[in-house]
């Protein structure tokens, strides 16, 4: 038995985890600095980001040196190959809400609008498949990772209906073109959190079953 | 050109105890297959079975039959010595003769099986030791330095020039690498990977990582009996079987 290989797999899966945390909590202070208007959330998330990126690289270390040092095969080797991929799409999630804070810093600098986006519905949606993909992560769970690519679909879906309501504001109100399109592109960074969730949730199943899941596989399967 | 090998519901014995469980293996012609497993799992009883050297080990017995090409090894009337002409085997640590010079190492079996004419014998012994990949490293020494004063590896590579030399189909090695240092070893590997275009390639090792560089197929052995075997890649990849997996991450024991 490979104690001291095991122990650092899961010291690895660990700093993932941690890092996810960190990644959810930007998502959500980026939310939740759209829904009240809080200028200093939005600095929360920008600081944040900082610590990801630095555990992003921590991660890609360890995983490296595991590689280098025990090469690690069959279902070891799939889980390193599934820590570094997620790695990777975690420092894009916090990435993403960067990209949403500075939306809303702009979004407080002008007026007050109500807009037909449920902004907050779809940051609700995105988080949870983010948490769900990171449980399936934490258990081993593929079943698990799997009801989070059915919800893609469902995110996907509303980025599609928010972006046909701010086009249509954007045409009938001149005025609120700005509001519309900061809002539009918030609706399209929480997709693309979507989309790194299913990526995670992808390289879960990958890890536990050695099944490739990604893009058309997922519907042949099916 | 290499041959295949089809075993079918091999079974061998050392007196009473039971080293092979019926084992049944479809080894594809002119493709490296390694057999991996735990020490004392049969694996070099497997390939000791496959040119007939099982049956040198005294109450050592064979049962089921294991088809080179067309002909069954085990059929009546077939010549032990034949076979293990046309089925030649490299052992873990390099024995070449010790009092021979390299050239009579490389010619012994031509010679033993009454090869004589010098100018051919030269033309043989100089193709093995380039196959060998050591023709270039010995060629001014060939007559005056003994197979022994050479390196590990050279040594080892001068054993495998001496099994080529009789010019056979399939090529055994037990654990040909395990006495040598990493770089013998990356000439061995890359010797094998040469080696397959002409000969079926049968390696036994207990280095995962060397029959992941160098086998197309392997097969995992336990207790005498083969757990499983496929593509490479997928053995180490999405091995199939628990008891494969446990072997290949090192969770046994």
């Amino acid at each position: 038995m490979r104690t001291h290989f095991q122990e650092s797999l899961d010291s690895l899966k660990g700093k993932l985890l941690a890092m996810a945390g960190m990644a959810e909590a930007a998502i959500d202070a980026a939310v939740r600095a759209y829904q009240e208007r809080v200028p200093e959330l939005c600095s929360k998330v920008f600081e944040n980001e900082v610590m990801i990126n630095l555990a992003e690289r921590e991660i890609d270390h360890l995983a490296l040196d595991l590689l280098a040092m025990q090469q690690p095969m069959a279902v070891d080797l799939r889980f390193i190959l599934a820590i570094i991929k997620s790695n990777a799409d975690l420092e894009r999630v916090g990435d993403q809400a960067v990209n949403i804070a500075e939306r809303v810093m702009e979004l407080i600098a002008l007026p007050r609008v109500e807009l037909a986006a449920d902004i907050p519905q779809m940051a609700a949606m995105s988080a949870q498949m983010i948490r769900q993909a990171l449980e399936a992560f934490i258990s081993g769970n593929a079943e698990q990772a799997k009801r989070v690519l059915e919800t893609d679909d469902v995110v996907d879906r509303m980025n599609q209906e928010i972006f046909l309501a701010m086009d249509k504001t954007m045409h009938e109100c001149p005025a609120l073109i700005r509001q519309a399109l900061d809002t539009l592109l918030i609706a399209r960074n929480l997709e693309r959190v979507a989309d790194h969730a299913t990526n995670i949730a992808e390289d879960v199943i990958f890890w536990v079953r050695g099944a490739d899941v990604r893009h058309h596989a997922l519907a042949e399967e099916k | 050109m290499g041959m295949s090998l089809s075993v079918r519901q091999l079974n061998a014995w050392f007196g009473r105890r039971q080293a092979l469980d019926d084992i049944t293996m479809e080894i594809p012609a002119n493709q490296v297959t390694a057999i991996i497993g735990p020490s004392g799992c049969g694996k070099s009883t497997f390939v000791r079975c496959l040119n007939r050297m099982h049956e040198t080990v005294p109450e050592a017995r064979v049962e089921g039959s294991v088809i080179i090409g067309s002909r069954n090894i085990y059929g009546n009337g077939v010549s032990p010595v034949e076979v293990r002409r046309r089925v030649g085997m490299v052992f873990q640590k390099p024995n070449p003769f010790p009092a021979m010079s390299i050239y009579d190492n490389v010619a012994a079996g031509l010679k033993l099986n009454g090869f004589h004419k010098r100018r051919e014998l030269d033309e043989v012994v100089e193709h093995a030791l380039r196959m060998a990949a050591l023709w270039d490293e010995v060629k001014d020494q060939l007559k005056k330095q003994s197979g022994a004063s050479l390196s590990g590896g050279q040594q080892q590579r001068l054993c495998i020039a001496r099994a080529l030399a009789v010019q056979p189909e399939v090529l055994l090695m037990d654990e040909p690498a395990s006495a040598l240092d990493p770089i013998s070893t990356s000439k061995i590997e890359e010797l094998i990977f040469q080696l397959k275009a002409q000969y079926t390639i049968v390696i036994v090792t207990h280095n995962m990582q060397q029959a992941a560089r160098v086998a197309d197929g392997t097969g995992f052995f336990l207790l005498g009996k083969l757990i499983e075997y496929d593509a490479t890649e997928k053995i180490f990849t999405t091995p199939v079987d628990k008891r494969t997996e446990d072997y290949v991450t090192g969770r046994f024991g």
